[in-house]
């Protein structure tokens, strides 16, 4: 193999730059939102900033490890790298550290690591492999069982934290069994389902059941076909009947109740600004009053004096909202769309399966990070506590991202290699 | 083995990607651009603007001696809309309070306004602040604002000075300079000056971060309003004589006026019972004012300008100088008198008759002044009884009777002069001389304030003007408001025809038989005149009026002593002893001095006076 100069030319600049400019844009975010002398150093380790800055510099140099070692290693070892990661995440639901509730945190001296925030390109790397194994065929229900039951055991575990924003990142994975060949209808079956939840929460069983009778009736009316199908339009309906039901019972016994209150908040079931939707509500105040050309680098007053909670970790958008206004957070999203089509586009032109498969892995964690961290600072979504990726405050986080993306690099400069 | 292509379904996924952007960079738009509502609730959240409270202005005595002054105090404001999650228990033993009142003071509050500050605890001393201060940062919504109480020097002359206090919703709709929990002079000068006194209010806006802590000021003070100081006023009052008449009046019910006849400044008002200034500030001022609200010798009350009486005898100059202008008698005029005798009116002095008008002003002769009013009302070329009674009433008007000033002192009472169509109505236009002959002596429908009977003694000793009382002597770059006080007021009495009554004036402490030769102290050329004022509630009112000295008169002097008996017995003594005070800065007489102090007209009476008028 010609390695060396080979692997500079091959690697896609545009991803590392796009990496690049959101790291920056990120940590430019944390200072502005907890600097508090403008003299200090920006190294400054007692400061968030300071910090951040460090992890982007280890950051980096775990990077250019990762463009270093050789493709194959990462391939070789995913299920190592799996198997290990479970073991970890075993490991923290007996020796962890509680931390706002989670108990997902190891301590390694006064250095305390998130293992969920690796489990990511762990279990991105075993699905891959996985997947990419010949013989292996999306089609069959046993191939399912197992791919989904790769995705379920780290996520399992994560929810056991009580790490619940976490776990559901590994839904994100539905977007590479799709693009893998598992029917679309399961994507719609579950944006249905999602549907449905809501409307139940919103209307009740009742109505929905009849509305769902009624639309049934409606199909059976309108079209043969679906009558000669009459079996499986009625398991359907019947199927989705249950599922109402399921609802509340869900709901109520299932889900915890700070989380009941914040689909509530975000139902508009209930409108407590002061209260339970108070991290919701002064995020948008802070969003809001940017404008449309924002206050200016240091301006935001809310972010800057504590009125939006978790403002360089969880809630680091509401600093762009605030400081760069509208433009900013188009600037934002550019950057992470621009991203993400460009990890897509690289993942397509991947000679190897796993490259590509690995691809369309990151690229469904990164953008479900982003909907949902975004979507909450703005109204969209509920509270869920799961990082802006590159952006947020944090080291575990910026590496894991790192790793997640750089493998990928790696694997898409090194694919003139692969057979 | 085969396996389909499923690359188009990129399309899809990136289709999906796409559209949240879309949905969420929508949802961007309207909350950043389109509702403009998020950025005032953003300025609500950080800015906080802080009210400047100007110094009140400051109060000297004529002889630039500081009577009233400002102390520091903090107020303990609440902005309700930003209390969040706190601990009320510990919260309520910080400030030592009980919850029932944090809950009230809370209501209050949120009822005023969620987003504009409101009073929680007033007036909280230095000290309590410096406890609470290093605490007050777990308080969201509580911050503390420095405000200034009134303090007193001495605690004199509470009654002209009036009282600060809170504004009352009355004060709010009239000027909307106010705003709840801000102070307004409720009285006396406080109030009548309050513009000047008040300054200007400056506001400061902050930003604050979410525990309240103060970051700096919001846009480099752009929106900030500088304070005005308030401006300090000189009163025209004497706080040594004021305080030594305060003395004098203790344990007795009245009052004392003095005017510096060449000026109309007055040089001290008493009102007794009075009370300490010192009383109605701070937070106790409340429970205070309605403790002196509910006594019912009415301390409250300015006696000196709202109490009215029958001026009696003190009214026969008036009289006398009304009938020499109109010509109905002349200072040789004589009447006889039959003592206890006499009708209509009877004398109750014994002297020598027939006499003349300065002996009946010395030995204040009933049936003389009975005669000069029948003299007058019934003089021909006036055409009649009906058209005398108005030529008497203008000029007895003109003397300052029966109106008020005007002047800088609020709730003066304008008294009574009896108008004829007043006796046209009582008397169903039948009357004469005979019929209204109280008049003649001061006494029936008249009734006069204190300040008006201490003018008349600076009318008299001006012969002929006065200028209208005032307090103010001086307050810097407001001259303006000191030109309507330099306007000289001329009675319609000629200044010729005062000779005589100043002369007889002077008798009265001169001369052997004068009402107030007990009192005579050859150096201070007093001139005065005894009042005993019948009362149908108790004894006699006492009444004195007074000037001196009688070549260059200093100050004219007005005592009224309710139930005092004569006129000779406390309040012409007390009047002589504030004119030795005045122009001597000491007193000789001693003993006298220590009988009137003494001198308990309240405590030791069975029938207590009831009310002033």
């Amino acid at each position: 193999m010609r390695k060396g100069a080979n692997i500079l030319a091959n690697t896609d600049w545009l991803t590392v730059i796009l990496y690049l400019y959101l790291v920056f844009y990120g940590w430019l975010s944390i200072y502005s939102a907890t600097f508090d002398d403008p003299n200090a150093p920006m190294l400054d380790l007692s400061q968030r900033y300071g910090k951040q800055l460090l992890w982007i510099g280890l950051a980096v140099i775990l990077a250019i490890t990762i463009m270093i070692i050789d493709a194959k290693f990462f391939s070789a070892f995913a299920y190592w790298f799996y198997g290990f990661i479970i073991l970890v995440l075993i490991g923290v639901l007996i020796f962890g550290k509680t931390v706002a509730g989670s108990k997902s945190w190891i301590q390694i001296g006064s250095f305390a690591i998130q293992p969920s925030e690796f489990a990511k390109f762990a279990t991105n790397l075993a699905l891959a492999k996985f997947l990419s194994t010949l013989n292996i065929d999306i089609r069959d229900l046993k191939t399912k069982i197992i791919a989904v039951g790769i995705i379920f055991l780290p996520a399992t575990l994560i929810l056991l934290q009580n790490d619940t924003g976490s776990a559901l990142v590994y839904a994100s994975f539905v977007f590479v069994l799709y693009r893998e060949g598992v029917s679309g209808v399961f994507m719609l079956v579950g944006l249905l389902m999602a549907v449905l939840f809501v409307v139940t929460l919103l209307y009740g069983q009742v109505a929905v059941i009849v509305f769902l009778a009624l639309i049934t009736g409606f199909l059976f009316w309108l079209s043969d076909k679906i009558r000669r199908n009459y079996k499986f339009v009625a398991g359907f309906f019947l199927a989705a009947v249950m599922f109402v039901f399921s609802v509340n019972y869900v709901f109520e016994n299932v889900l915890q109740p700070h989380q009941r209150n914040r689909i509530k908040i975000i139902l508009g079931m209930i409108n407590d600004p002061r209260g339970v939707g108070y991290n919701v509500n002064q995020s948008k105040i802070a969003i809001g009053s940017g404008g449309f050309w924002g206050k200016g680098f240091k301006e935001g007053m809310l972010t800057r004096y504590h009125f939006v909670p978790e403002q360089s970790t969880d809630f680091i958008f509401c600093t762009v909202g605030e400081e760069r206004g509208f433009v900013g957070s188009l600037v934002l999203f550019g950057l992470f769309l621009a991203l993400l089509i460009r990890i897509i586009y690289l993942a397509e032109r991947q000679r190897s399966e796993f490259s590509r498969i690995y691809g369309y892995g990151v690229a469904s964690i990164l953008f479900f990070h982003f909907a949902v961290n975004i979507g909450m600072t703005i109204g969209l979504m509920p509270v869920v506590g799961i990082p802006l990726p590159f952006f947020s405050y944090g080291g575990s986080s910026l590496w894991a991202f790192t790793i997640l993306l750089f493998i990928f690099i790696k694997q898409d400069a090194n694919r003139l290699n692969v057979l | 083995m085969y396996k389909k292509d499923f690359s188009s379904r990129k399309y899809v996924i990136i289709l999906i990607f796409i559209t949240v952007a879309i949905t969420y960079l929508i949802k961007l738009y309207n909350l950043q651009v389109v509702s403009p509502s998020l950025s005032d609730k953003a300025k609500g959240l950080v800015m906080r603007q802080i009210t400047e409270y100007p110094r009140r202005g400051r109060i000297y005595d004529r002889n630039n001696k500081l009577i009233v002054y400002n102390d520091a105090v903090y107020d303990l404001m609440v902005i309700p809309r930003q209390v969040k999650d706190m601990d009320t228990d510990e919260f309520c033993s910080l400030l030592e309070i009980d919850t029932s009142f944090f809950v009230k003071q809370m209501k209050k509050a949120e009822h005023y306004s969620r987003y504009k500050p409101s009073v929680f605890l007033k007036q909280l001393s230095k000290e309590d602040y410096a406890r609470i201060e290093d605490k007050m940062y777990k308080y969201r919504g509580f911050f503390v604002q420095r405000r200034a109480l009134r303090k007193y020097t001495m605690p004199i002359a509470a009654h002209l000075l009036g009282s600060v206090g809170e504004v009352n919703t009355q004060d709010l709709k009239k000027d909307s300079y106010y705003k709840p929990g801000d102070y307004i002079g409720k009285s006396g000068i406080e109030r009548f000056y309050e513009k000047l006194l008040r300054g200007k209010k400056g506001v400061r806006m902050v930003k604050v971060d979410v525990h309240n802590r103060e970051k700096g000021s919001y846009q480099n003070g752009k929106y900030d309003t500088l304070s005005v100081p308030g401006k300090d006023l000189v009163l025209s009052i004497d706080s040594e004589l004021q305080q030594y008449g305060e003395k004098l009046m203790k344990n007795k019910t009245g009052s004392i006026v003095v005017i510096e006849p060449e000026t109309g400044e007055i040089l001290a008002m008493v009102s007794s019972p009075g009370f300490n200034p010192n009383d109605l500030i701070g937070r106790h001022r409340s429970r205070n004012y309605v403790a002196l609200q509910k006594d019912s010798l009415k301390p409250l009350i300015n006696r000196a300008i709202s109490g009215t009486y029958p001026p009696g005898s003190t009214f026969k100059m008036v009289n006398a100088l009304v009938a020499l202008q109109e010509r109905a008698i002349t200072p040789y005029t004589s009447f006889s008198c039959n003592g206890p005798e006499s009708t209509p009116i009877k004398c109750t002095h014994y002297h020598v008759t027939p006499l003349r008008l300065n002996e009946a002003i010395k030995q204040s002769c009933n049936p003389f002044f009975w005669n000069t009013f029948k003299s007058l009302m019934n003089k021909p070329s006036l055409g009649g009884v009906h058209n005398a009674y108005r030529k008497w009433y203008s000029n007895i008007r003109s003397f300052g009777f029966g109106k008020k000033f005007n002047t800088d002192i609020p709730y003066e009472k304008r008294g009574n002069i009896p108008s004829a169509e007043y006796f046209d109505k009582v008397y169903r236009g039948s009357w004469n001389a005979l019929t209204i002959r109280s008049l003649a002596i001061g006494q029936g429908e008249i009734l006069v304030t204190p300040i008006q009977l201490a003018n008349l003694a600076a009318a008299i000793a001006n012969k002929g003007y006065y200028y209208p009382p005032h307090f103010l002597k001086k307050a810097e770059g407001e001259d303006s408001l000191l030109a309507k006080y330099t306007t000289k007021v001329y009675t319609a009495v000629e200044p010729k025809y005062f000779n005589i009554v100043q002369d007889a004036m002077r008798d009265v402490f001169a001369k052997e038989h004068g009402t107030a030769h007990y009192y005579e102290v050859d150096s201070l050329e007093q001139c005065g005149k005894t009042g005993t004022v019948q009362n149908p509630h108790g004894e006699d009112h006492s009444l004195f009026i007074a000037f001196a000295p009688k070549s260059y008169p200093k100050l004219a002097v007005s005592v009224v002593v309710e139930n005092g008996g004569y006129g000779s017995r406390w309040a012409a003594p007390i009047a002589s002893l504030i004119i030795e005070k005045y122009l001597t800065g000491e007193i000789k007489r001693k003993k006298l001095e220590k009988r009137i102090m003494e001198g308990d007209l309240i405590h030791n009476k069975n029938t207590k006076s009831k009310g002033e008028e």
